[in-house]
């Protein structure tokens, strides 16, 4: 199980560099020239989420160094141990649901405490990719079709949320060790 | 609010952050207001003006060391873009649709939209995916014999949406080759089967619900 998910990590970006390059080439796209059009946006896209970026690390920071996450984690234990959880990125899962932009932040946090090879570096890195904004991309979709009863819809989204989670803890326990 | 040059998209974007906003607001103030009255009671005042003066030069920094990653991430989105990567996976993929959204006439526009909104997703192809995913729902929309109410299907839709098996996390790994791993790439295959266990728990749990709302 373990070698199989270190094969996935390891191959994922060459063979989709690969995939992409060559699928390119077959349908006649100008691949160089494509590339450079697309990479020129990467400027704009980080001086886009720089605002945010400061605004995140300048709030968690002030409620770390404060002492107020200790006392958070520490209020919250009897739940994350239960869970299996690290309290530590509890401040991430809460803004998960809510913003991209503000959760990447706190995750850059986390990277810079405790290091992105830690245990809590790892399972933030996994829970921060195997979930959504899923407010935001429920009020977009149904927002389009002027939809007002959404039913079950949140509620299934959210359980999933909670079981990737927990899957996250689990599977980074079996591959990295804790 | 929205002008008339703007697009659809644009628009309905803009009011939807209007509606989200709010609640990462009261985060973002409960955050600093209460490490500022801690600090206060922990007398750690100057340690936070510290930490804030810092952690704001740090973010800079940070969002300067993703400029690399971002462009050749972008550059390879374009390429795909360009040559239809997404229309031809989708093609492969409506037969799982089908099962998925088994209340969708056979050759309902709604089923192709769907599936290329959400291989756009699992590519990360995020600016293809919004336009893919409105026009499902509108087609959806269609279908719908009371337009206030979601069906199933909008339902299912969604909750796969926002479980989204995302192939490759790639602002994950640019952040985490930025904090300086020793191997950024590690967690894409945990990633991977976390998401298939919440896209999998979201769609029993949809499945069970819908019988019941």
């Amino acid at each position: 199980m373990a070698d199989i998910i270190d094969i996935i990590s390891s191959f994922a970006i060459p063979a989709f560099i690969f995939v992409v390059l060559v699928y390119g080439l077959l349908n006649g796209v100008n691949v160089y020239d494509s590339f450079v059009e697309g990479a020129k946006e990467g400027f704009v896209t980080a001086v886009k989420v720089l605002p945010y970026m400061v605004a995140m690390f300048v709030a968690i920071s002030i409620f770390r160094a404060s002492g107020a996450m200790d006392i958070l984690v520490s209020l919250m234990s009897p739940v994350t141990e239960f869970l299996g959880v690290p309290a530590q990125i509890l401040p991430l899962v809460i803004m998960r649901p809510m913003s991209g932009i503000a959760s990447t932040g706190i995750l850059a946090e986390l990277f810079k405490v405790y290091g992105p090879d830690s245990f809590i570096g790892r399972v933030a890195s996994t829970v921060m990719g195997s979930t959504e904004t899923i407010f935001y991309t429920l009020s977009i979709y149904f927002g389009a079709v002027g939809i007002k009863r959404i039913r079950y819809t949140l509620w299934a989204a959210l359980l999933g949320d909670m079981v990737g989670l927990i899957a996250s803890v689990v599977v980074c326990s079996i591959v990295f060790g804790r | 609010m929205c002008s008339i040059v703007e697009s659809n998209i644009i628009c309905i974007k803009k009011k939807v952050a209007e509606k989200v906003r709010p609640m990462v607001n009261i985060v973002w103030i409960l955050l600093i207001l209460i490490g500022l009255v801690v600090a206060a009671f922990n007398g750690k005042i100057e340690a936070v003006t510290q930490a804030a003066l810092d952690n704001a030069k740090y973010a800079v920094e940070l969002c300067f060391g993703l400029i690399g990653i971002y462009a050749l991430w972008l550059g390879l989105m374009r390429v795909a873009e360009e040559a239809g990567l997404v229309k031809r996976v989708s093609r492969k993929m409506q037969g799982v649709m089908r099962f998925l959204f088994a209340d969708i006439p056979a050759r309902h526009h709604a089923i192709g939209a769907i599936t290329m909104n959400i291989i756009a997703n699992m590519l990360g192809l995020g600016n293809a995916a919004t336009p893919l995913g409105i026009k499902a729902m509108k087609e959806l929309q269609e279908l719908n014999p009371h337009k206030d109410r979601a069906t199933d299907a909008m339902c299912m839709f969604l909750v796969i949406n926002t479980s989204s098996v995302q192939l490759i996390p790639a602002t994950v790994v640019a952040l985490r080759s930025t904090a300086g791993s020793s191997n950024p790439t590690e967690i894409i295959g945990t990633a991977f089967i976390a998401t298939v266990c919440s896209t999998a728990a979201g769609i029993i749990a949809a499945k069970i619900l819908q019988r019941y709302y």
